[in-house]
């Protein structure tokens, strides 16, 4: 890719984030964690798109929106690789890799339907463990482990 | 211990379960103590269970104190719809200590935090029943007058079966080594043997149950349920695999000992029931001095 075509791809917003280098199997579940289907801000997204060094990735650019740490989080969780690249006046102000939080609370749900935190009003709080490269999110409470392929987040 | 719940096996280290087996033993010798005179202790049975809440209410009465609560949700305020955070504090203001049965996962990490005094849990759904393992390790040392480096195995349901999984936990720190025994479909988790493997520990699992009896120093024997398996045709391939008749016995060391948390079904003969290496009648008597125990701990009074 030349320099030109790529500098297309990150700055074709004006002000906004553009989160690269999600894996591209994962490019929807990003979306649909960050709500973006009820996003009244100009959403661009790309998949299958040619990396070096991650094979295929996902792009996703929005728009008027600076992300929270409480959504990083949860991109970190799905896509762990993923790049945040602030842009503002069509330059790129900030660019940060996202890291996987040790602890997460509130934002995600527990996938056993029996757990306290679904039959009753309690917060959910999650260790974030590894177990053979799948990160998982091991319950406070009922002491169950949600895979990625399961996390639902609030 | 002092003033700290007892939610999960996993919350005491190897010297606190110490501590509480030693201390059990002197009220398996000593048993009524008047330990609890004036103290109140509330038994809030969401679900009944009426093993475990008899063995806990001996253990209570024998020390002398005096028990609140309920034996199921039907009998107690909870039937009106109020929250299991309302009902803990509640019952905060009348007792020293709340011993709690609860059908939910993780209700009883829930109440300890949002209770002003200590929880025992005596169940939470599928999830935990951390006293039911430590009166299995207390029936275990006492039977072989240790826990470090047995042969133990676990026969029938390790998938569902919660108090396989504590078990199992726990006696990671006593370097054992596991024999596991279950149809493929009840295999042990894989949480669970990462424990094994990450104490370093060696488990070696089978279908076949009799060649293991040789091999073993505890049978630890549960209950496989019909409801476990989605084609019933699979549940009457297995059902009979897994029975332990006296005339297997003839194979097993000196010093083994037959477990079962109980109830049983069929799953140990009732011709096991007189020989001497059947010990699960005696295993529960054992609850009440590891409860007794507890408290008196929990409550700083030993
Ligand atoms: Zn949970």
């Amino acid at each position: 890719m030349n320099n030109k075509r790529k500098e297309l791809i990150v700055s074709a917003i004006s002000n906004g984030t553009v989160i690269d280098h999600i894996p591209a199997n994962k490019l929807f579940q990003v979306i649909r964690i960050l709500d973006l289907e009820k996003s009244d801000k100009e959403v661009y997204f790309g998949t299958n798109l040619e990396s070096k060094k991650y094979g295929r990735k996902g792009i996703i650019k929005i728009s008027e929106k600076y992300f929270e740490s409480s959504e990083t989080d949860k991109i970190a969780l799905v896509a762990p690789t993923a790049t945040l690249i602030e842009i503002k006046d069509y330059e790129v102000t900030k660019k940060t890799t996202v890291n996987i939080p040790d602890t997460i609370e509130r934002i995600a749900k527990c996938f056993n339907p029996n757990c306290v935190t679904n039959k009753e009003q309690v917060p959910t709080k999650f260790k974030v463990i590894k177990i053979n490269g799948e990160i998982k999110l091991a319950c406070h409470y009922c002491e169950k482990n949600t895979s990625q392929s399961n996390m639902v987040f609030n | 211990m002092k003033n700290r719940s007892l939610i999960s096996i996993n919350d005491y280290s190897k010297e606190e379960i110490m501590q509480v087996l030693e201390l059990a033993a002197e009220f398996e010798k000593k048993p009524h103590q008047n330990l609890l005179h004036g103290r109140v202790i509330a038994s809030l049975f969401f679900e009944p269970s009426t093993r475990t809440r008899l063995s806990f209410e001996s253990a209570i009465q024998k020390l002398g104190g005096n028990v609140i609560g309920f034996s199921s949700a039907a009998t107690s305020s909870v039937q009106k719809g109020e929250s299991l955070k309302d009902t803990i504090l509640t019952v905060c203001n009348y007792s020293d200590l709340i011993v709690m049965r609860h059908p939910v996962d993780g209700s009883a990490r829930f109440a300890s935090e949002v209770a002003s005094v200590p929880i025992i849990n005596a169940g939470d759904g599928a999830n935990q029943h951390p006293t039911q393992c430590l009166l299995d390790l207390y029936s275990i040392k006492k039977t072989q007058g240790t826990l470090e480096n047995l042969e133990v195995t676990f026969v029938g349901d390790l998938k569902y079966g919660r108090t396989v999984h504590s078990l199992v936990i726990a006696l990671c720190h006593f370097n054992t080594k596991f024999h596991l025994v279950s149809p493929v479909e009840l295999k042990l988790p894989s949480a669970v043997k990462r424990h094994i493997k990450e104490a370093n520990l060696q488990y070696e699992q089978y279908t076949d149950f009799s060649e293991v009896i040789p091999k073993s120093d505890i049978i630890y024997m549960t209950r496989i349920q019909r409801e476990r398996f989605p084609d019933p045709l699979e549940y009457e391939k297995v059902k009979n695999a897994y029975i332990l008749d006296n005339g297997m016995l003839d194979y097993a060391r000196e010093n083994c000992k037959i477990l079962h948390p109980l109830p049983r079904v069929n799953e140990i003969s009732t011709n096991v029931d007189d020989n001497p290496k059947a010990y699960y009648f005696e295993q529960a008597l054992n609850g009440v001095y590891v409860r007794q125990a507890l408290i008196a701990a929990i409550l700083g009074l030993k």
